[in-house]
């Protein structure tokens, strides 16, 4: 199991600290000292997933890097939300150049790096899914093959949302989207098909994959934390809410993420040379609906007719991935 | 001449932080920290925090949660063995396993204080006169805290022993006397004179001899209430409350044969489990309510049935013939309603106990002018004074809860009226958090963990003595126990907050300081107030 649940402390297992804990059982975001890497005053929407998950793997990042960390990022809510001209939210070596090209600007800083002998600073590259599974995918799946010392990150908020939201290919099946025309019958993915970008990265054999989400920050930090450790190509995916993109509330963000994993739409999982080697056991079961209904992006599915065969289909996806990674415990029906 | 630019091509503005664009702009609301009350301390009948002293003993520090505990109730040790933990039921921890066991830590705390010899000091003198009339709970409590606020207190009891009830009517077997003793003890240790053997007979002439400046009157009800039962022959018939202070006093009790104890109440449990350990042939306890509806404790029935008491409920006591009881038998009508069914049936017995309420003796102060006596009971205002000036009453005398935390808790609120009323003034009720209620809270931050029981002593070997029968947590059950408290409501320094801004509009304090917003840069969306596990935080609409 990645993340030890530590018993007989009231939170100490899913709460970011507690006074309880001793300090190395602690999570990076509970210091004072934290880095801060994406400061305050950055211009993304109130309870933004992504602003929240950047900061939680930079940071981890950063302290396991020991703060000799550079991050290429691609386009996106994150680069445009973080350095509006003339300002940065940066408190790291942080560049953007294309929307397409942030795993082979990681790759080529990494070799930089190694030419000059100094190979003690990790480079990590980071864009949403759009950036990713579309059109960075070309220089993501070069850098996995070559194996190039660089953590890629994907925050994944299943939709190209800095342009008013999109289809990705990480756009779930049936999920609404403003501008995007349905491909076939429904919205989003077709059912079926869609690519998931940590089977891909698997199928590269690479190092280590990892999948995770903003409502567990104690597996996060450790993932990451773990990828900055090991030289070759890393890839750990997370899973953020995008309140303004999914029509969710802004206070829903942890919520829906923490949802998504019960649920078994998200399966929480580490991967090294291509084998899975640890999951996150769901802890209590729940029906796909509960994480579907706060969304707005699949209301028209719900109200007076509801579809059920669509919320069934989506449901069999769920389960297919309860199967597939084992995430109940053994014993749990 | 153009002026040469000491900047790389096509930039013109020097790169500055995101801190300069304060995003508090942004906000329609704004989250704010507060303490919501525990629904534990809203029910503790003595006021205790409950909370809080909880969060003292996760972290070891059992003298610092002790002193929590003292602010509000002198009697830890006792509250571990006989308060009816309330607060459990109340528990919100209850709705998702169990509710935690306040009563045990709060044991485990009042012993360590006795183990260790912890004291509490009287307060400065005031120079102030207060006579309390009994050493009961109620009269103690309030005792204790007058001592604490500086008064100097006499409290005169007509028993040759301190405790009330605590002594004579709850048994060893729950209440071991060198715990009771030790914490009276504490309190006559603070300066509180108590004279035993001391009945009042007249309040208005011990005051006035005494020099008193006021008088908390904490009697209780002393006498068992007996009813009349047609009978023929001389089978003995006696009343709880006689029997439990003989058996206090080691007097010789008529408890052997076939013991036939009438009453539902704890009383009733009391004497029945009291007759065990004294040899009786046979126990049984005859109960006009169903099982449900019969006011003793359900641990304690369950305890008796365990060491051989038996139970029957929906039976009334017709008449005695020698030894033969007729008893009809009742069916449950409607709310405390109970039908007559004109079936009959008997039962053998060598002796009747009559567990059946108590009734005061208030003469000593019956004549004060002001005083009501109503139902049995004192009347008292909402600061607990009698119609007669400066003097106060609590406990089991007026009507209330009458158990002994609720006495303590009467003690306690009367000392502090007392208090206001020798400084001339009047006190001013405070205003009641809101309650922290489950739906304010988020629980799935919390580990599952199963409530720590107490061991009980193996039900043979306890019938055989009044040795104590439920035992203590050890020290790192009692840990465990407090540390499965959820903080409802009040901030216990979880860090999620501060960790789930986007923003990082939270700012860490340090340990005991908890946070504060930084509004400058929170954009209100919420998410700290929606991820806070014991609803600490609070989302207020921004005056605009
Ligand atoms: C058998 C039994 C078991 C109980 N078990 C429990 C239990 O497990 N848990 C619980 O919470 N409650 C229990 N109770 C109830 C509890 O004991 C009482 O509610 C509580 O003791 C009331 O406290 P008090 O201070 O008002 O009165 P008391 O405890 O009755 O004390 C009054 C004192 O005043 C003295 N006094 C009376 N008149 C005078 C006078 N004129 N001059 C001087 N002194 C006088 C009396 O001698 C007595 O010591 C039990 C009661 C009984 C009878
Ligand atoms: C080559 C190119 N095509 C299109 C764009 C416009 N564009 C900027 S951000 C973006 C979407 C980003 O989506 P994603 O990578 O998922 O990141 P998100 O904003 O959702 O975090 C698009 C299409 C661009 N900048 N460059
Ligand atoms: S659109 Fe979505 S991803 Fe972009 S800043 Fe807003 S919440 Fe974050
Ligand atoms: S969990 Fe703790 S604070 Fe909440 S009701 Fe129970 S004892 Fe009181
Ligand atoms: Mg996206």
């Amino acid at each position: 199991m990645p993340n030890q649940p530590i018993k007989f402390y009231q939170t100490g297992t899913f709460t970011i600290g507690n006074r309880l804990l001793d300090e190395n059982n602690r999570s990076v975001q509970a210091t004072a000292a934290r880095y801060n890497s994406l400061n305050s005053g950055h211009r993304a929407c109130q309870g933004c997933g992504e602003a929240l998950g950047a900061r939680y793997a930079i940071d981890a990042a950063m302290a396991a890097a020991d703060r000799q960390l550079i991050a290429a990022n691609a386009t996106g809510c994150l680069e445009v939300f973080s350095t509006p001209y003339p300002e940065t939210s940066w408190q790291i070596p942080w560049i953007h150049s294309l929307f397409g090209n942030a795993p082979a600007v990681a790759t080529g800083i990494a070799a930089g790096l190694r030419s000059k002998g100094r190979g003690n600073v990790r480079v990590v590259a980071q864009g949403g899914d759009g950036s990713t599974t579309d059109i960075g995918f070309g220089c993501l799946s070069g850098m996995f093959e070559r194996n190039d010392d660089v953590l890629y990150i994907c925050y994944d908020n299943e939709g190209y949302m800095n342009t008013g939201v999109q289809r990705s290919s990480a756009t779930p099946p049936a999920v609404r989207t403003a501008t995007t025309m349905p491909l076939g019958a429904e919205p989003g993915n077709v059912f079926g098909q869609g690519k998931y970008l940590p089977a891909i990265a698997m199928a590269h054999r690479i190092p280590y994959v990892a999948t995770a989400t903003v409502a567990d920050l104690h597996d996060l930090e450790y993932k990451v934390k773990k990828a900055i450790n090991i030289r070759g190509a890393k890839y750990i995916h997370i899973f953020v809410p995008c309140p303004l993109g999914w029509g969710s509330a802004s206070n829903d963000t942890i919520n829906l993420a923490y949802m998504v994993k019960e649920c078994g739409l998200f399966p929480v999982f580490e991967a090294e040379h291509g084998k899975v080697t640890g999951v996150s056991k769901i802890r209590k079961p729940i029906p796909v609906e509960e994480y579907m209904k706060p969304q707005r992006r699949y209301a028209h599915l719900f109200g007076k007719n509801p579809a059920t065969e669509t919320i069934a289909k989506i449901q069999a996806l769920a389960n297919e991935n309860i199967q597939t990674y084992g995430l109940l415990e053994q014993g749990a029906k | 001449m153009a002026v040469v630019m000491n900047k790389p091509y096509a930039i013109t503005l020097d790169v500055g932080s995101s801190l300069a664009n304060k995003t508090g702009s942004w906000r329609t609301a704004r989250p704010v920290y507060l303490d919501r009350l525990p629904p534990c301390n809203n029910q503790c009948p003595a006021g205790e925090n409950i909370q809080s002293w909880l969060n003292l003993a996760e972290e070891h520090k059992y003298e610092a949660a002790w002193r929590k505990i003292m602010e509000e109730n002198p009697f830890p040790s006792v509250m571990g063995r006989v308060c009816y933990h309330t607060c459990e039921g109340a528990c919100n921890r209850g709705q998702i396993d169990l509710p935690v066991g306040i009563n045990s830590v709060e044991r485990f705390l009042g012993d360590q204080a006795l183990k260790h010899g912890w004291k509490i000091n009287p307060g400065k003198p005031t120079g102030k006169k207060v006579m309390v009339l009994g050493a009961g709970p109620g009269g103690l409590s309030a005792a204790y805290h007058l001592a604490r606020m500086g008064h100097t207190v006499t409290v005169f009891e007509a028993s040759p022993k301190t405790g009330g009830m605590m002594r004579y009517g709850i048994p060893k077997y729950r209440m071991p006397r060198e715990k009771l003793n030790a914490e009276i003890n504490q309190i006559k240790e603070m300066g509180v004179d108590i004279r035993v053997n001391s009945r009042v007979d007249d309040v208005a002439l011990t005051m006035k001899e005494g020099g008193f400046d006021a008088c908390f009157l904490a009697v209780g009800l002393q006498n068992g209430r007996m009813i009349n039962i047609p009978q023929q022959g001389s089978l003995p018939i006696l009343d709880a409350v006689t029997v439990l202070r003989s058996v206090e006093l080691e007097e010789s009790v008529a408890l052997s044969g076939r013991v036939v104890i009438y009453g539902g109440g704890n009383t009733a449990i009391d004497v029945a489990r009291s007759a065990i350990r004294l040899g009786a042939l046979s126990v049984t306890v005859i109960v006009l309510e169903d099982r449900a509806q019969m006011p003793a404790h359900p641990a304690e029935i369950n305890e008796g049935l365990e060491e051989g008491m038996a139970l029957i409920n929906l039976r009334q006591i017709k008449q005695i013939e020698g030894n033969t009881l007729t008893l009809e038998i009742m069916v449950a009508g409607h709310g405390r309603d109970f039908l007559h069914t004109g079936q009959f049936e008997t039962i053998e017995a060598d002796v009747v106990v009559q567990a059946l309420g108590q009734t005061g003796a208030f003469t000593p102060f019956a004549n004060l002018p002001g005083i009501i006596i109503q139902d049995g009971a004192v009347q008292v205002g909402t600061d607990l004074m009698t119609g007669a000036l400066g003097v106060y009453a609590g406990g089991d005398m007026i009507p209330s809860q009458r158990n002994v935390t609720a006495a303590i808790g009467l003690g306690k609120k009367a000392a502090r009226n007392i208090d206001a009323f020798l400084r001339g003034e009047k006190l001013q009720p405070k205003v009641k958090a809101e309650i922290a209620d489950i739906s304010r809270m988020n629980t799935r931050y919390y580990s599952d963990a199963p409530r720590t029981m107490r061991p009980v002593l193996d039900a043979v070997r306890r019938s055989t003595g009044f040795a104590e029968v439920v035992g203590n947590l050890d020290e790192e059950n009692a840990v465990f126990e407090a540390r499965r408290c959820m903080s409802c409501g009040n901030c216990f320094e979880c860090d999620n907050c501060y960790g789930v801004c986007p923003d990082n509009s939270v700012i860490k304090l340090g340990p005991g300081n908890r946070f504060k917003f930084n509004y400058d840069y929170c954009k209100g969306c919420g998410i700290c107030a929606a991820e806070c596990p014991c609803g600490a935080i609070k989302m207020e609409i921004e005056q605009i």
